[in-house]
């Protein structure tokens, strides 16, 4: 009676063998979701950050480097302490805190490691390091900072920090990640690409509780970090401390540049900061500190603090009325003060002794010559042919637009053009005698204390400029720098016109700067002041030396300490005998400026 | 005139028990990749972990399979009501002398000696069926012999639901395919299946309405189509509209039951309900068995039970490995596996000579079978979770053990059926 029964079972069996199968072949072969949520549960992409390039200064002195802190981890379920006492001593925590962090750590994970004392110093490193066995659950993890060695140069090295949303979003190449670090100013940010290194990447396993269980498929895909490159910069370490030295507790400028090669030789922007107080986890606390400090600290003078160029733009004229045929190293004008102020020197006066006596009514006359040259008879339309055709040679100096050195946020300074005074006067409303205050390097003119630098390298070079730059090779290799700061930029001026100048330059120190003067080395310099109408005028000095030989040149800027003839060249001149002789001799001239009376 | 002719090695199914020892060897390798730790790597035979433990219980169940085929081939038959007597007092008495473990209270014994009776209690059960349902007069199609057949199997599962073990009691209904082979009217199982389905659709469906037409078309339909006696037009309409008062009454009685058994239920239907929570065993055996692909990711390369995202990977979720690292193929060779067994049980049990050993082969197959379907059925999501393990393949020695004995105890009826008298009724 139940003989179809059994048949009934059997194809029951089957039928639940093939429910199962087909089931299973549905979740297995053909939908591939599972394999990527299996992927999302177990595999952890852990990002191996790369050691950060060094840098050094041009010499090989260890300027910014990556200093190890350690940060003491702990585990809660392996954490086991029996002598509590000892365990406090041994790393100097009160019980209140052991309790506080424990607790923390607890209620973070009981499983997963969190940190639990943060930057332990390197000397209690070595004195904990090997107890750290008699406490289960704790370990030491590494990071790194930025360290320097001395702090100088804060400026040009710059600083790095977390990265921005805004500059997450610009990241095109997807390099960046929420929390990582970049360079934000100087060196640090501009040489970027070549300082991160290449990250890489490990994809670890990880259990339902998140513990590592070892490297995914035995790190086939694994890859591993490129350490970044290390930089040399042009800097020279001892220049450029000593200069910090000696502009400590003043405002200014220094920039000395290398004439041959345009390489920064030393670079400081006072008042400086601690380059070690914006690294590390004081970085957002002291950067408040440092950004709202009224004299700016952050405020990177040499490229950003615009200044008339004063007297010593006087030098580009003759260069330029030389160039032009306009001047001759024998044209003489009177000293006419009814023209514009000068101070009392021999009159009339050539060139030399112009430049010499840096006579303002000469550069008023000869500036006439060069702006109006009667190719138009309408006196305004003449004008502004003048200045539009000399605002393009000045241009060749470097004035006027940014240089390009190789740091973020330089400033161009301006040299007015024929468009901006037709908006400031109106279109045929204005000639040279709107003009004049031009011709000694007053009125609407502004230059960066880079440009002025890069003038004196001009000058020593008879008339051609390597653009100042603050990297001289990358991981040794001198070709891999930016191909502009190879190129030899001519200012459109022959050499021989320069000799007269450089002579003049030399003999220049002993009527307005004569601390500069040294006994055995020929240092041609030119005294400025730039008017300041909110106070005491600053203090203005660019020289190269050896005259002959020039091995330096160097703009000097000191804010609020009047004439340049004092502050700033005997400053100048300081330098210039620490980077060619080595040492400073002349001590009580380094007094003098240290003391820092320039008003009297 | 016993013992030489008892043990008949050429009489003895080879096939079963090359297809048992298969999968019982499988088994302990899955059971080794579902503890295997890369880091800590410990060798397949270390007693410190479940592989090695597995081991002891694979011997072990060796020397079973040796006790029963040396046996005397009526010692089960004559055996049968004491063994589920005694079986009947030890469920009696885990509750007082049982260890509890997550609120239940499973196994008795002392130290880590433990059994779990209600594991050992389905062939003690098998046993008294058989005993009870052998005799030449028995027919399931009457009532009082219904009940009686019904009262052997009731007995221990009352006892079961009490420790609570609902997965373990729930085995014992799978004997009623037992009871279908054994003449249990067809209207039985068509009610049953009914039920089933109302109930599944009942749950499935938000608005039970849609349920009551159709119930009320079905019912009048089946008024019409046999005889309208004023009798028959009763019967069916109150049969109809209890069916609606059970399918109103359900979502009062889910909501009665225990939150753990709501949740498994409900987690069939939508495994999103509580990804983290009861969806998650669900969510993440599915994970690892879908993961495996075609292939698999190879032995020991399995993240996902290795890893601890799928709990209970060796005992119930066992199948998760294998799926994980033997992939689709892996499947079909263990579900092709456990087909063939059933098959072959199948067939020995029609080839018994008195109906003991038919009745005794079908518990078997019955409870194999259900472990078989509903275990797998749970870890791809297609049934909700129970507790209960795939047999010979779990680790653990309870469930080991009482699969060896259930299966070998027919392996040897069917060897000496040559010896048994033609009695079947």
């Amino acid at each position: 009676m139940n003989d179809q029964r059994p048949l009934v079972i059997l194809i029951f069996i089957f039928l639940v063998g093939a429910v199962l199968l087909t089931k299973l072949f549905t979740i297995q072969v053909l939908d591939d979701s599972f394999m990527k949520k299996a992927e999302r549960n177990a595999i952890q992409r852990v990002v191996d950050h790369p050691y950060r390039g060094l840098v050094y200064d041009r010499n090989g002195k260890l300027l910014v480097y990556n200093n190890p802190i350690f940060d003491l981890m702990i585990v809660p379920k392996e954490f086991e302490v029996r002598d509590t006492t000892r365990f406090l001593e041994l790393f100097k925590i009160s019980k209140e805190t052991l309790i506080e962090s424990y607790t923390a750590a607890r209620k973070y994970s009981w499983v997963k490691p969190s940190t639990f004392i943060k930057q332990i110093s390197t000397e209690d490193f070595a004195r904990i390091q090997d107890f750290l066995i008699d406490y289960p659950g704790l370990f030491i993890m590494t990071r790194s900072i930025r360290s320097y060695p001395s702090p100088i140069a804060s400026h040009a090295m710059g600083y790095i920090g977390e990265i921005s949303g805004r500059q997450l979003e610009r990241d095109s190449s997807h390099y960046y990640v929420q929390g990582d670090y970049v360079g934000l100013s100087g060196l640090e940010n501009y040489y970027e690409k070549d300082l991160r290194g290449t990250k890489g990447v490990k994809y670890k396993m990880v259990n339902v509780r998140g513990i590592d269980k070892g490297p995914f498929k035995d790190g086939e895909y694994d890859t591993a970090s490129v350490a970044g490159n290390n930089i040399t910069s042009t800097i020279d370490m001892e220049l450029q401390k000593y200069g910090e030295f000696l502009m400590q507790g003043k405002t200014g400028s220094v920039v000395a540049i290398e004439p041959k090669t345009g390489e920064i030789l030393a670079m400081i922007s006072a008042p400086f900061y601690d380059p070690n107080s914006l690294t590390g986890a004081e970085f957002s606390k002291n950067y408040r500190v440092l950004n709202s400090d009224i004299s700016k600290p952050l405020f990177n003078r040499p490229i950003m603090a615009t200044y008339p160029p004063g007297s010593i733009f006087k030098i580009v004229q003759s260069l330029i009325g030389l160039q032009d045929g306009i001047l001759l190293p024998s044209t003489t004008f009177a000293c006419n003060k009814s023209l514009v102020a000068c101070h009392n020197h021999p009159s009339p006066v050539d060139l030399f002794g112009a430049i010499r006596n840096s006579c303002n009514p000469y550069y008023h006359q000869a500036f006439r010559q060069i702006i109006n040259r009667e190719v138009s008879s309408n006196t305004f339309t003449d004008t502004k042919i003048g200045l539009t055709d000399w605002r393009e040679k000045v241009a060749k100096f470097g004035l006027g637009s940014t240089l390009g050195i190789d740091m973020r946020g330089e400033k161009g300074g301006s040299i007015p053009s024929g468009a901006y005074y037709d908006k400031v006067y109106g279109e045929g409303r204005w000639k040279y005698s709107t003009i004049y205050s031009l011709s000694i390097g007053q009125g609407e003119m502004q230059v960066t204390p880079l440009q002025m630098a890069n003038l004196a390298a001009i000058f020593a070079n008879k008339g051609y400029y390597y653009t100042p730059h603050l990297v001289k090779s990358i991981n040794g290799d001198k070709s891999l720098i930016p191909q502009e700061y190879l190129v030899k930029n001519e200012v459109g001026i022959d050499a021989k016109h320069f000799d007269l100048i450089q002579e003049a330059m030399a003999a220049a120190l002993y009527g307005t700067a004569n601390r500069a003067v040294m006994k055995d080395l020929v240092i041609a310099g030119k005294t400025g002041t730039a008017q300041n109408p909110h106070g005491e005028d600053h203090s203005v000095f660019i020289a190269f030396a050896p005259k002959d030989d020039p091995k330096i040149a160097i703009a000097v800027y000191v804010e609020n300490a009047g004439w340049g003839g004092r502050a700033a060249a005997s400053t100048a001149s300081l330098m210039i005998e620490k980077y060619i002789q080595g040492e400073v001799k002349r001590l009580d001239l380094q007094d003098y400026v240290l003391a820092g009376n320039f008003i009297y | 005139m016993r013992g030489e002719a008892d043990i008949n090695i050429n009489r003895v199914d080879w096939a079963t028990v090359i297809i048992y020892f298969s999968l019982v060897m499988v088994g302990w390798f899955n059971i080794y990749a579902a503890v295997y730790d890369g880091q800590a790597e410990k060798s397949i035979f270390d007693f410190a972990i479940n592989s090695g433990k597995q081991l002891v219980w694979i011997g072990t169940a060796i020397g079973i399979i040796i006790v029963i085929m040396a046996a005397d081939h009526r010692l089960f038959e004559n055996l049968a009501i004491p063994i589920y007597l005694i079986f009947i007092v030890l469920l009696l008495l885990t509750p007082f002398l049982g260890k509890e473990v997550n609120g239940q209270v499973l196994s008795i014994g002392f130290g880590s000696v433990r059994i779990q009776a209600g594991e050992f209690a389905k062939f003690a059960t098998a046993l008294a069926l058989a005993k009870v349902m052998e005799r030449p007069t028995f027919d399931l199609s009457k009532s009082n012999y219904q009940l009686q057949a019904f009262g052997v199997l009731l007995l221990p599962v009352a006892l079961i639901i009490l420790q609570p073990d609902t997965g373990t009691a729930m085995v014992y209904f799978s004997l009623l395919l037992m009871f279908y082979r054994e003449g249990l009217p067809q209207h039985y199982f068509i009610l049953g299946f009914g039920m089933i389905a109302l109930t599944l659709l009942a749950l499935g469906i938000d608005n039970n309405i849609y349920l009551v037409i159709g119930i009320s078309i079905i019912t009048i339909i089946l008024i019409f189509l046999g005889k309208r006696t004023p009798q028959r037009i009763i019967a069916f309409s109150l049969i109809g509209i209890g069916l609606i008062v059970y399918t109103y009454s359900l979502d009062f009685v889910i909501s009665k039951l225990p939150e753990h058994q709501q949740n498994r239920i409900m987690v069939l239907f939508d495994p999103n309900i509580d990804p983290l929570g009861v969806g998650w065993n669900v969510t993440q055996s599915k994970i690892a068995i879908g993961s495996g692909g075609l292939a698999g990711k190879g032995y020991l390369q399995g993240t996902q039970t290795k890893f601890d995202f799928v709990p209970e990977q060796h005992t119930d979720f066992i199948f998760c490995t294998l799926g994980e690292e033997f992939g689709w193929l892996g499947s079909l060779v263990v579900i092709s596996l456990f087909v063939g067994l059933l098959y072959r049980l199948v067939i020995m049990a029609e080839r018994q000579k008195n109906r003991f050993s038919r009745i005794y082969g079908y518990s078997v197959i019955s409870i194999l079978l259900f472990h078989f379907m509903i275990n797998i059925a749970m870890t791809i999501g297609l049934f909700p979770v129970v507790g209960i393990p795939l047999p010979f393949f779990s680790y653990g020695g309870s469930s080991l053990w009482s699969f060896t004995m259930l299966l070998f105890i027919f392996i040897k009826m069917d060897s000496s059926r040559a010896l048994q008298l033609g009695r079947l009724g």
